[in-house]
């Protein structure tokens, strides 16, 4: 039998499969199937849904900011408020925003990408979600008691400290941070253990989707990149609340020890959003360039290359601390090298679509919108790495512009082309063409009249992280510009969002692969079925949906009790390199333990904040003990005596019946 | 006031080096930016209808010589340019330059003039075409000192002094600013640098050397018995009186500045008395408390700062 | 097709062939996630430790300063001794259980929770020292020091925490020959907060004396 394509592929597992799987698969409904759930798409468009609420907040935060900069002496908010707004919007944007809402699309789309029914660890995966809401409110709720962190996304010391610093907003910041960091952690560890062992057999190194390749490779630097910036925040509540001397001068401390671990961590947090962003635009370039993308092990080395050398490029953001010129010409290098491989992504997807024939569908005109204005950052980026330019135009609204143009057109402009790509398979709707060509050019137009004269500005000398400026130097126009701009790109904003919120009410339903999509993620219903896959495929190819012989194992392996895996709560396991099928692994059942753990942790950080130590010694143990309850090694139903259970297999590969128990 | 502090209209000699590496590198940011755009609107110019299947090939060429060899090359040329304009910005082993002290304050700057042995605030005059070493330092969080038009910023870092140089080619006022979030009035932490033929500033380095003129009567002289008498004196110190405060700035010659307040307002009667009487609400958070003095008081004390030359 | 599903078979059981032989087949998902975990915590001691040279060598004068002396090094060679050893039992008791025997699990398990409690109860008693004469807030030397022995000493009491788990777990019978996992996880961690005493001895206790 020879399968057609995608939606022929899913229609032929189903059939073979899909009642035997789903058996095994429930979906819990009602308060308690919403809290005790464990299914990675559940948990994925929930951390979307999540982060573009947190991103809603921040985004008023900018408008009024913008609003108060419309004209020299504003005075529409009051400046203490105003260093809130600024301190929250850009601790917002990149730990609330940008890392969960990619998180969100990994968690989604990951399991689905490699062939798999599930998140190596799903209840840490519900875990991690319950923690980064509890962070989020944490943080943002902050902004009510008039205490939300105030010393910049970047709080640096000695005007973080106590003395300078000394009611709650920092404390909420590095708490804060340090609650996020559990979920964030737990979150690039689950990717990890997901891509190296749940992958669809066949599925060798070298047919990973980028996509895959640029979370896992993110997953990596949040393992390197975030303890630095967790122990500098334990380092300064400790300071600012037990009396050490970590970064107090007086007390032998050093001042720049922070920003030495604040840049470790920040500039890899830089790649740490962007790199997943242009995974989604690796993804949309070949589908709509109908054809695989070029130099595709280029790619994927560029990816892998920009994760190490992140770590090698933060002092770029302190070349203006007085350190020796030899240091600054390391860094500058380095700085310089990291534009390499950013470069070779843009022209692997400008060669994807050369040698292609590009389709103008709405995701595709957001990776075109997104590839223009991301080289726009890029050039002024290589100015940074340049130390004389930097040590001018650093502290400046040249820096605002560049890492808006970086962050919101590297990384928002995937994200929304992204979401449109998506939408079908998160929510079984089709979205507006029409609607979405509107949504794009406002958003473009509003973003390039907010952040261009940004640039100028800087050139003319304002410095950033003012909350006023006095008239007749030279500014007031750009700002005016600016702040029109903001009003125009929050205008683009709405739309995106009515067009999206009327799609989820009335676009019409969703065949399986409305794009004709190359990976695997499309060879499911929109949205997918619990169980994702009824029977999981055999990968031969990069582009496995546009390759007869996977499309076919659909139907072939429906005959294999291996790829079925129709015995329980089972998905495959495979060799880390070859994607060789091991065994199949059980995995667990939805459970509120997650969600009582995680809110343990969140009674002992706010009492932590409120120096309620006894509290947070509870709020921990709760958490501990919920811990201890899911760890206990349980025998479940359908495993004999022990977790696994190993019959002799039948050879060929197929050694239906062995499983093991999930550990996480 | 003042033109625009632009890094574009350089006066000084770091800074000038700086402007004309960033016209270096932003015509080779327009060359690229160009040159993407017109393959993605080629790229858009042939596209098709779904459903086509195009052809393969890996492309892996073209993503070589366009992503990493052409790169490559035009990097290496920034990267020797920069390492060439950051060897000759370095900090000048002079041992005759006029060196200045800069001590940054939540939100004003203290300036020294060791050599002379006076302090002043938020002004530095400096002579036109000489070399000068500033020698940077804080007295609570960090700071960072830019003059866009003289030369590039060097932060102000707690526990650390830093150094670094400018040379103005031409006379005039440059309008710096605070580039370091420091707190609630980071916004209004500017100074100014006054370049000057070298005669006029040696005349002034001798003027500020002075202490305060005694006034001979009316009502500066009162206005003086004001200062020392009210709790200004606790804070500021004007040389040759009772006031030695060191938590303000040095007022010994405040009359002939152009700015108060560290640049948030023009140096007139009407500016400083709203700023005696409530500076509170000109600059939100500030060290200085509102000084409720009898009208007959704070016109005296006006007339007696305006007399401090 | 038939000739592809051919050929795959035979290299499926070409390739399947070693698996039959070595009873655990490859690594788990678990096990994987350990080792992350174990090099996040890595990346952390190492940001600790390098903390701890950054802001000694822009010190000016002695280290450590304000006249507090070098510490001295009888009782941290005991509890080195004592915490590097205690990963011997660790190794028995990983062993035991995967050739079943788990009485002797159980008497690893329970020898390693006695060194690292003793290790733990000796740390208290030079705290105990310590604190006579300099605390966390004299200066950067005394936050250094307790910070960093603290949060190892923290690790050590996580571990002892799992092991005590995984003791009553075996009291209960959750482990045999085929189900051994958390075992092995429990002693991973262990071994690394082991191994990362070793670089804290060489930080805190033998470096001032370079």
């Amino acid at each position: 039998m020879s399968i057609a394509d995608a939606a022929g592929a899913y229609r032929a597992a189903e059939e073979a499969a899909g009642e035997r799987v789903a058996r095994h698969w429930p979906e819990g409904h009602g308060l308690r199937g919403w809290i005790t759930t464990v299914d990675h798409k559940r948990i994925g468009r929930r951390y979307m849904v999540t982060a573009a609420v947190f991103f809603t907040l921040a985004g008023i935060e900018a408008l009024v900011m913008r609003t108060q900069l419309t004209l020299p002496e504003g005075k529409v908010v009051s400046p203490g408020v105003y260093d809130q707004l600024f301190s929250l919007h850009g601790t917002a944007m990149i730990f609330f925003f940008a890392t969960p809402m990619l998180f969100g699309f990994g968690n989604f789309l990951l399991p689905l990408m490699l062939g798999t029914r599930d998140m190596a660890f799903p209840r840490f995966n519900a875990f991690g979600y319950w923690v980064f809401a509890a962070a989020g409110l944490f943080m943002f709720s902050s902004l009510l008691f008039g205490v939300a962190p105030n010393a910049g996304w970047f709080a640096y010391v000695p005007l973080s400290g106590a003395r300078y610093t000394p009611d709650l907003n920092l404390d909420v910041y590095s708490l804060g941070l340090l609650f996020l960091g559990i979920s964030t952690t737990g979150s690039g560890i689950n990717f990890i253990a997901t891509a190296l062992k749940l992958r669809a057999p066949g599925m060798t190194l070298s047919r990973v989707p980028v996509f895959v390749w640029a979370l896992v490779v993110t997953s990596f630097m949040v393992v390197f990149a975030l303890p630095p910036l967790n122990l500098a925040n334990a380092m300064l509540f400790l300071d600012r609340r037990f009396g050490t001397k970590f970064f107090v001068p007086t007390g032998g401390g050093d001042a720049l020890l922070w920003q030495h671990l604040f840049w470790l961590f920040g500039h890899p947090d830089v790649y740490i959003i962007v790199l997943p962003a242009l995974g989604i635009v690796s993804a949309i370039v070949p589908t709509f360039s109908r054809r695989p993308i070029a130099a595709y092990p280029v790619i994927v080395l560029a990816t892998v290359a920009t994760g190490i050398i992140s770590f090698g490029v933060w002092v770029h953001h302190m070349f203006a601390v007085g350190l020796p010129q030899l240091a600054m010409t390391f860094f500058s290098a380095a700085s310089i090298v990291i534009t390499i491989p950013a470069g070779i992504q843009i022209f692997s997807w400008l060669g994807t679509m050369l040698l292609g024939r590009v389709v103008l569908a709405v995701p595709m005109l957001w990776a075109l919108g997104f590839i223009l204005v991301f080289v726009l950052g890029g050039v002024t980026g290589v100015m940074f790495a340049i130390v004389p330019f930097d040590q001018q135009s650093t502290d400046s609204y040249f820096v605002v512009a560049h890492f808006h143009y970086v962050l919101f057109g590297g990384a928002v402009f995937p994200i929304i082309g992204g979401v449109f790509y998506w939408w079908p398979k998160f929510t079984g709707r089709t979205t507006s063409v029409r609607a979405g060509l509107w949504s794009f050019w406002l958003v473009f137009a509003g973003f390039n009249l907010t952040f261009f004269p940004m640039h100028i500005a800087g050139l003319l000398g304002m410095p950033r992280r003012v909350y006023t400026f006095s008239p007749g130097l030279g500014w007031d126009a750009w700002n005016l510009l600016s702040t029109a701009g903001a009003y125009l790109l929050a205008v683009g904003l709405l739309v995106t969002l009515s067009t999206l919120l009327y799609s989820l009410r009335r676009g019409a339903p969703a065949p399986p692969d409305p794009w004709g999509g190359e990976t695997l993620e499309w060879a499911t219903a929109s949205p997918p079925p619990t169980h994702d896959f009824a029977v999981i495929p055999t990968v031969y190819s990069l582009h496995p949906l546009w390759d007869q012989r996977t499309l076919d194992s659909f139907h072939e392996e429906s005959r294999s009790p291996l790829h079925v895996q129709a015995d329980g709560h089972d998905v495959l396991r495979t060799t880390e390199l070859d994607a060789e099928p091991q065994l199949g692994v059980e995995m667990p059942e939805d459970t509120p333990v997650p969600f009582v753990a995680a809110f343990g942790l969140l009674i002992a950080f706010t009492s932590l904040l409120l120096g309620g130590y006894l509290a947070a010694i509870a709020g921990a143990a709760v958490f501990g003990f919920s811990l201890m309850w899911w760890l206990w090694p349980r025998d479940r139903p359908g495993s004999s005596g022990g977790g696994e259970r190993r019959g002799e297999g039948e050879g060929g590969g197929s050694a239906g019946g062995e499983r093991e128990e999930a550990s996480a | 006031g003042g033109a625009a502090p632009s890094t574009l209209s350089p006066a000084g000699v770091g800074a000038r080096r700086v402007a004309g590496l960033w016209w270096l590198l932003f015509g080779i940011s327009v060359v690229v930016a160009v040159l993407v755009a017109v393959l993605l609107a080629w790229v858009m110019a042939r596209r098709t209808r779904a459903g086509v299947h195009a052809r393969t090939g890996s492309g892996r060429a073209f993503v070589v010589t366009m992503g990493v060899v052409l790169p490559a090359i035009v990097l290496a040329f920034v990267y020797a340019v920069g390492l060439r304009d950051l060897r000759d910005l370095a900090v000048p082993r002079d041992p005759h330059a006029l060196v200045i002290e800069v001590v940054g304050h939540q939100w004003w700057w203290e300036v020294r003039y060791p050599a002379s042995g006076f302090v002043t605030a938020n002004e530095i005059h400096v002579p036109t075409g000489s070399t000068v070493r500033l020698r940077l330092s804080t007295a609570d969080v960090n700071h960072s000192f830019w003059v866009p038009q003289l030369a590039v910023k060097t932060d102000l870092i707690a526990g650390r002094v830093n150094e670094m140089w400018l040379r103005a080619e031409h006379d005039g006022v440059y309008r710096g600013q605070c580039a370091e979030y420091c707190g609630l009035q980071h916004g209004h932490m500017a100074f100014h640098v006054i370049a000057q033929p070298a005669a006029e500033f040696a005349s002034w380095l001798a003027g500020q050397a002075r202490p305060a003129a005694v006034p001979a009567g009316g009502a500066p002289a009162r206005g003086l018995r004001v200062l020392e008498a009210s709790s200004c004196a606790a804070c500021h110190t004007v040389r040759g009186t009772r006031a030695d405060g060191k938590v303000g700035p040095d007022l010994t010659h405040v009359g002939g500045r152009r700015f108060l307040a560290a640049g948030a307002i023009p140096n007139t009667p009407g500016y400083l008395g709203g700023w005696i009487s409530d500076s509170q609400s000109i600059k939100p958070g500030n060290a200085m408390p509102p000084q409720p003095l009898a009208p007959e008081d704070l016109r005296s004390l006006i007339a007696y700062l305006g007399t401090l030359r | 097709m038939s000739v592809t599903r051919g050929q795959r078979a035979a290299a499926s059981k070409r390739r399947a062939a070693p698996h039959r032989r070595v009873p655990p087949s490859g690594r788990t998902p678990a096990w994987w996630g350990m080792v992350m975990f174990v090099t996040t915590e890595g990346m952390l001691f190492a940001c600790v430790l390098a903390s701890y040279f950054y802001i000694r060598f822009s010190t000016r004068g002695p280290w450590p300063p304000g006249g507090i002396e070098n510490p001295e090094l009888t009782k941290p060679l005991v509890m080195t001794a004592l915490l590097v050893s205690s990963s011997g039992p660790m190794l028995w008791a990983d062993w035991a259980v995967r050739h079943g025997r788990t009485g002797q699990l159980k008497g690893g398990l329970a020898l390693t929770l006695l060194l690292g409690a003793t290790f733990l109860g000796l740390q208290g008693s030079e705290y105990m020292e310590k604190f006579k004469k300099f605390s966390w807030s004299e200066n950067v030397y005394g936050s250094l020091f307790y910070g960093i022995t603290g949060f190892h000493g923290t690790h050590v009491a996580v571990g002892l925490v799992m092991i005590l788990f995984t003791i009553v777990a075996a009291l209960r019978g959750k482990f045999s020959a085929k189900r051994h996992e958390r075992v092995r996880l429990v002693a991973f961690y262990w071994h690394f907060v082991d191994a990362v005493w070793v670089f804290i001895l060489f930080t805190i206790y033998l470096s001032p004396k370079l």
